[in-house]
C-alpha cells in the first residue's frame, strides 16, 4: 500500500490495485520517519522537484491544504506514434514499478507494417517488452509504425458499468482503478473493456488494469511509462490546470481516440492515429 | 493455449470465461424451461400436460438450486459473492443475478409448496413419529383442506404461476442480457441474445422434461401418457424451429451487411467451432431433432406410442446437446477471436479435474437428478394416476389438444 498524504483523497489512493515495489515503501518510510517537524517543508520540494520534472502540477492549494484534492485535476492521456520508437522501456518500466505479472500487460507497444496492397501486419512480441526484431517480411512494406496502447480511461467506461460490485470505479480526477478488496474476480469488466486493457491477475484472482501510476501521479509525479519514454511519445496532462501543454494540444490539435463508434469518450488520445490501428 | 494466428492484444491470450460459464446460462435455462412448460398447465390450463405439472417445477427448483454453484466455482474469490447483493453496482446487469435469483427462488418453493400442500397435509396425517414431525413442519400448520380452502390454492397458484413466466423469463433474459449487453464482442452484442437464449432455454427445459417423465414413467411402472407426450413434442417443435430461425437470422444479418465483425465471426464459425457449431448445433442438435419431432407432430396418427416416446426422447436427448453447444459457442466463441478482430486463439478444451473442468460440470448436471428422486422420496412429483386411459400401443387421440 503506498504511504500517501493524509487527505480526501486517501481512500481512493488506498483502493490501488497494487502494492509499489518494496524499495520505494522503504524509501518513503525513512523520508517519513527522517523529517519529522520538517515534513511539510520536504512534501513541497518533493512535489516541486516532481511536478517541475513531470510537466504535472500540483497546485499551490493542494499543498496548502496539506495533501491532494482530487476535485482539482482531470488527468488526459496523450501518445504521439509518430514519435514512438518501439524500445519497449514504457512496458519494462510499467511492469517494474507496478509488479505487473509476467505474460499480462497493462500497457503495450504494437507493431503496425502496411504493405502497398493494404495488408496489415500487427505483431507485439510479449507486448513489445524487449523491444522489436527487424521485420523479415519480403513484402513491399510502404508504412510501419509502433502503437502504444494502455487503459483508456474512458469517462463513459464499459468495465465501470460492468462491475457487479462496484469494485471498478472512476475517480473525480478521471482514473478507473479497481478496488483490490471487493473485486470478486468475476472477469465481467475484462470481457467488456473494448481495448483489452483489463486481465485477471493470476495470483489475485481480481482484476488489474493501468492505473496510470495513481500513486505517482497524486504526488505530481509521471506514470513509470511516461517518465521511462526517451522520445516523449506518451505523455500525460492535467485540463483542470491553466497552460498545461498535455492539454493544450489535445485542444488545439487534430487529436484522436481509439474507437470512437462504441462512445466510451477515452482520455487517452493520439497523434497519428491510423485507420490501420484499432 | 496460445495463439492460433493473426494478432491478438496481448492480454487476450487468456480464455478467462470457461466451461463453468458455459453451463451457468445452460443450468438457469434448464430451470426458465421447465417453468414455463409447467405454467403451460398451470396458467394456461393444458390439461394434457397434467402429468408433467409437479415434475417441471420440481426439475426447475432441483436446476436453480445448483445453478449459482457453477459461479462460484468460476469467481475469483467465491468468498465475496455476497458483494453483489450487499454493495451491488445497479448499472450492471450482472448485480441482479443475486435479486432475481433469490426472488425467483422464493417464488417456485411456494408455488412447489402449493400443488403439494394435499399431499403434505396426507402424508402428515399417515405417517408417524419423526416422520409426521417433519410433514407437520412442511405443512406450515395449515391442514384445511376443504374445496374452498383448494379454491384459494389454485387461485394463488394460477397467481404465482403467472408471475412465474415473467420472472423465468427475467431469470433467463437476464443471462442473454450479460452477453447481449457486452459492446466490446460482437458475437456477443445483439439484442437479439435475450430472445435466443430464452427461446433456446424453453427448448432445452421442455427435452430434459420429457426425458426425466419418460425415465420416471420406466422406473414406476407407470404409463408414458400419450396426449401428454404429443403435447410436448409439438412445443418443443415450435421453440426449437423459433431458437434456431433466430439464431441464424442474427448470423445471416451479419454477413449479409458484411458487418466489420463478420470478418472474425465467418472465420470462427467455419473454423475455429466448425464442430460444434455447424456439427452439433446446426446438423446434429437442430436438424435432426427437428425432422424427428416433425415427424411426431405431423404424422402423430400412423405412430404407436413406443416409436413416438423412443422419437421424442432421442430427440430430446439431442437437443440438449444442441443447446449445449449454443452455449458453449456463445461463451467460449466470443472469447477465441480477439478484441483486435485480428487474430483467433486455439480452440479451448476444459481439464477433466480442474476447478473448471469436466468432472466437477458433471457432477453439478448430475446433483439436480439427484435431488428430484430425493425430493421424489419426501413427496410425489409425479401426479396421482387417475382416470388411466387403455391405449397403450394403439394411435394418440387427436395429439391431446
Amino acid at each position: 500500500m503506498p504511504t500517501t498524504p493524509a487527505n480526501d483523497s486517501d481512500a481512493a489512493v488506498r483502493q490501488e490495485v497494487d502494492s509499489p515495489p518494496s524499495t520505494r515503501r522503504e524509501f518513503i518510510k525513512c523520508t517519513a520517519s527522517a523529517v519529522g517537524a520538517g515534513v511539510v517543508t520536504l512534501v513541497i520540494g518533493d512535489l516541486a522537484a516532481g511536478a517541475g520534472e513531470a510537466g504535472l502540477t500540483t497546485t499551490p492549494s493542494d499543498v496548502a491544504d496539506g495533501g491532494y484534492d482530487w476535485t482539482r485535476h482531470r488527468y488526459v492521456y496523450l501518445i504521439d506514434t509518430r514519435k514512438c520508437i518501439g524500445c519497449g522501456f514504457c512496458v519494462r518500466a510499467c511492469a517494474q514499478e507496478n509488479d505487473v505479472p509476467p505474460g499480462y500487460f497493462r500497457t503495450w507497444v504494437e507493431r503496425y507494417r502496411v504493405s502497398r496492397t493494404g495488408e496489415t501486419e500487427v505483431d507485439s512480441p510479449d507486448g513489445g517488452k524487449n523491444g522489436f526484431e527487424p521485420p523479415v517480411s519480403g513484402r513491399d512494406i510502404t508504412k510501419g509504425f509502433f502503437f502504444p496502447k494502455l487503459c483508456n480511461q474512458c469517462t463513459f467506461t464499459p468495465c465501470v458499468q460492468l462491475c457487479p460490485v462496484g469494485a471498478s470505479y472512476r475517480t473525480v480526477d478521471g482514473v478507473i482503478l479497481v478496488d483490490e478488496k471487493r473485486c470478486i474476480g468475476c472477469g465481467y469488466c475484462v470481457q467488456g473493456c473494448p481495448y483489452g486493457t483489463r486481465f485477471i491477475h493470476p495470483e489475485k484472482h481480481v482484476a488489474s488494469k493501468c492505473t496510470l501510476c495513481y500513486h505517482r501521479i497524486t504526488r505530481g509525479l509521471k506514470p513509470a511509462c511516461v517518465q521511462a519514454c526517451p522520445v516523449e511519445a506518451r505523455m500525460i496532462g492535467d485540463t483542470r490546470q491553466v497552460g498545461d501543454k498535455v492539454a493544450e494540444i489535445i485542444a488545439t490539435e487534430r487529436v484522436q481516440v481509439l474507437q470512437p463508434e462504441l462512445l466510451t469518450e477515452p482520455n487517452c488520445y493520439y497523434l497519428g492515429l491510423t485507420r490501420e490501428a484499432r | 493455449m496460445g495463439e492460433h494466428g493473426g494478432y491478438l492484444f496481448p492480454n487476450d491470450l487468456h480464455i478467462l470465461w470457461e466451461l463453468m460459464i458455459v453451463m451457468y446460462p445452460y443450468v438457469t435455462g434448464l430451470v426458465a424451461g421447465a417453468f414455463i412448460l409447467s405454467s403451460l398447465y398451470h396458467v394456461f390450463h393444458r390439461n394434457e400436460l397434467r402429468p408433467i405439472g409437479r415434475l417441471s417445477l420440481v426439475a426447475s427448483l432441483g436446476f436453480l438450486l445448483f445453478a449459482p454453484w457453477t459461479l462460484l466455482l468460476h469467481l475469483g474469490h467465491p468468498l465475496r459473492c455476497f458483494n453483489v447483493m450487499l454493495t451491488p453496482n445497479l448499472a450492471s446487469a450482472m448485480a441482479m443475478f443475486g435479486f432475481i435469483y433469490a426472488a425467483y427462488m422464493a417464488l417456485l418453493v411456494f408455488e412447489i409448496w402449493l400443488v403439494h400442500r394435499e399431499d403434505i397435509i396426507m402424508l402428515a396425517s399417515r405417517s408417524r413419529g419423526v416422520t409426521r414431525w417433519f410433514y407437520k413442519v412442511l405443512a406450515l400448520g395449515v391442514y384445511d383442506v376443504s374445496e374452498e380452502a383448494k379454491q384459494v390454492d389454485h387461485r394463488v397458484l394460477v397467481v404465482l404461476a403467472g408471475l412465474g413466466i415473467p420472472g423465468a423469463s427475467l431469470l433467463h433474459g437476464y443471462v442473454g442480457f450479460i452477453f447481449g449487453a457486452v459492446k466490446a464482442n460482437p458475437w456477443w452484442s445483439t439484442p437479439l441474445m435475450p430472445i435466443i437464449f430464452l427461446c433456446s432455454a424453453i427448448v432445452s427445459g421442455i427435452a430434459m422434461v420429457i426425458i426425466l417423465y419418460q425415465i420416471g414413467m420406466k422406473f414406476s411402472g407407470r404409463r408414458i401418457d400419450p396426449p401428454c407426450m404429443q403435447s410436448m413434442a409439438r412445443w418443443l417443435w415450435l421453440f426449437v424451429i423459433l431458437s434456431v430461425t433466430l439464431e441464424l437470422l442474427e448470423i445471416m444479418t451479419l454477413a449479409y451487411e458484411r458487418a466489420e465483425e463478420w470478418t472474425v465471426i465467418g472465420p470462427l464459425l467455419v473454423d475455429q467451432l466448425a464442430f460444434t457449431f455447424i456439427g452439433i448445433q446446426l446438423v446434429l442438435g437442430a436438424m435432426v431433432p427437428i425432422i424427428l419431432l416433425g415427424i411426431v407432430v405431423l404424422m402423430s396418427r400412423y405412430l404407436t406410442n413406443q416409436i413416438r416416446n423412443t422419437l421424442c426422447f432421442v430427440a430430446s436427448l439431442l437437443l440438449l446437446l444442441q443447446v449445449f453447444a449454443m452455449r458453449w459457442n456463445v461463451v467460449i466463441g466470443g472469447q477465441i477471436f480477439s478484441k483486435s478482430l485480428r487474430g483467433f486463439r486455439e480452440s479451448h478444451s476444459p481439464g477433466l479435474f480442474e476447478k473448471e473442468g469436466v468432472a466437477l460440470a458433471i457432477v453439478l448436471f448430475v446433483f439436480p437428478l439427484v435431488f428430484i428422486v430425493l425430493f421424489n422420496r419426501i413427496l410425489p412429483v409425479f401426479e396421482p394416476p387417475d382416470e388411466e386411459v387403455p391405449i397403450e400401443g394403439g394411435p394418440c387421440p387427436a395429439g391431446g389438444e
